[in-house]
């Protein structure tokens, strides 16, 4: 997941270095530094902004390695889901248990249906929907998007997917 | 001038189409220094055979009139076998379960050194290895720009004109009766049923539409061009095929609201080769209307390269075994 945070720290030399390397550390993956040296705090210390990527389970143990340090986190603003999917399912979605199906994405723990659009033209048809799915990035939405069509299989409803080079594109 | 004797084995709606773009390109041909002369043409019961060359317009003119080429009892392959000739224009209908007669004869041509330019998918789709091996052991020549898109580049493209680069994916859209029926569904907001139904009235589909919407079709060019620019040796069977049988108005309508159109798209990526519905955004050149076809390839060097064109028709297909003829015998 990316995750946003705002330190602060001491104004002697070494110190982002020291903050910096708890991340690598953790096995993050930097994308932005943001140094404000001139925009000095009423503490004395200078506000620095990270943005990374790192696994959730690690981010626990990358605060607190972070405070020990004598680095203090401000705030923390994660954003979870960063790949956004859409599909189309055609079958007796309904009768095939959506809860079910729904359940099966969001119990993954790296994919959310988060939104659903049913059409349901008569009794006995097939009925077709569109899904939207969030998951914390493009290798879950693949995987994902395998597990739905794998659900599909057994309930036999047909999944439409974007075509690869799309896929691709979210890259 | 170089002196091509050409034989012309079927003469169904393509075949028509290559003896009428041949009749008006005649002089065009000489001019780069090509006289193809058509000693033999044969449709499924007849043929006509000529050493000083076949009147085509004549020929045209008794298929029109008569339903047959000429008066003589021999077979296309028996042409191949017997008439003294270079080339053999094969233009006999698909068979996709072993390939049928036009398997036997581009082997009985190959056999006899002959060059082979053909618009026949099945026996491509299904001993593509075997075909090319037996026609270098021979020194053959075997060209089919028109088994794949039509009138549309496809295996020139990627293989001449693109040359040098290296080609990373492919897919596209090959079947104009699925593009048409898709895009009716969501002009008209009608069921699959309907829109198949105007489609054959217009003779868009098929009595028979299971070859084109079950993705058979679809899949037979997709392994072409797939051996052709992979270098892979798949068959026709080695494709995962869904059609679009299944498709609802109400589908369509949902991914019309989310920006996509639901086309029929054949892909090759990581040696994988697939036939599904699949979601197109609106704005991207995959999302063509009509009967049209489109092809994109995934450059190196180049980026995306997309074509689209008719992917049908029996002038379109002859279009592309003119072209076939031409960069054989060109100098």
């Amino acid at each position: 997941m990316r995750v946003s945070m705002d330190l602060e720290l001491q104004d002697i030399p070494g110190q982002l270095l020291l903050a910096l390397k708890p991340i690598s550390d953790f096995k993050g993956n930097l994308i932005s530094v943001v140094h404000h040296h001139e925009k000095k705090t009423p503490r004395g210390t200078i506000p620095v902004q990270v943005q990374f990527e790192i696994k959730s389970d690690h981010l626990e143990d990358l605060v607190a390695d972070l405070e020990e340090r004598g680095v203090r986190v401000v705030s923390m603003d994660e954003k979870r889901f960063l790949e956004h999917g859409a599909v189309i399912l055609i079958g007796h979605i309904v009768h095939t248990d959506i809860q079910d199906t729904i359940d099966q994405i969001d119990n993954t723990g790296y994919a959310e249906v988060v939104d659903l659009n049913l059409s349901m033209p008569k009794i006995n048809m097939p009925s077709s929907a569109s899904l939207k799915i969030d998951a914390v990035s493009k290798k879950e939405l693949q995987a994902v998007i395998d597990l739905l069509k794998y659900i599909a299989k057994e309930k036999d409803l047909l999944v439409i997917e974007p075509v690869e080079s799309q896929l691709r594109l979210m890259e | 001038m170089k002196t091509i004797r050409a034989s012309l084995i079927g003469f169904g709606a393509v075949g028509q189409g290559v003896a009428k773009v041949l009749l008006a390109k005649k002089d065009y041909l000489q001019s780069i220094g090509i006289d193809l002369r058509v000693v033999a043409i044969a449709d499924s019961r007849t043929a006509v055979i000529d050493s000083e060359g076949v009147d085509l317009a004549a020929v045209l003119a008794s298929k029109k009139k008569k339903g047959v080429v000429g008066s003589e009892k021999i077979s296309g392959t028996e042409i191949i076998r017997t008439v003294d000739h270079e080339l053999v224009i094969e233009t006999t209908p698909t068979n996709i379960d072993d390939g049928g007669v036009g398997l036997t004869n581009m082997l009985a041509a190959f056999e006899k050194g002959m060059d082979v330019v053909t618009s026949n998918k099945g026996p491509l789709a299904l001993k593509y290895g075997e075909l090319i091996e037996t026609a270098n052991r021979s020194g053959s020549k075997l060209k089919f720009e028109a088994t794949v898109g039509g009138a549309m580049p496809v295996i020139n493209l990627a293989c001449d004109t693109l040359a040098g680069n290296k080609i990373l994916s492919m897919e596209g859209i090959f079947n104009g009766t699925c593009n048409y029926i898709l895009s009716r569904m969501v002009e008209e907001h009608a069921s699959y049923e309907q829109m198949l139904a105007e489609a054959q009235e217009l003779g868009i589909a098929e009595a028979d539409p299971i070859y084109d919407v079950e993705g058979i079709d679809t899949a037979s060019k997709l392994v072409i061009v797939a051996n052709v620019i992979f270098g892979m040796n798949a068959s026709y069977r080695d494709v995962t095929v869904t059609g679009i049988t299944r498709i609802t108005p109400e589908a369509l309508l949902l991914a019309n609201r989310d920006g996509y159109a639901i086309k029929l798209i054949g892909e090759v990526n990581d040696g994988k080769i697939n036939v599904a519905p699949k979601l197109v955004p609106l704005d991207n050149p995959l999302a063509v209307g009509g009967t049209l076809n489109v092809f994109s390839v995934q450059t190196d060097i180049s980026g995306p390269i997309t074509i689209t064109g008719r992917g049908a028709g029996s002038i379109e297909t002859a279009s592309a075994i003119l072209s076939d003829i031409i960069s054989l015998y060109k100098k």
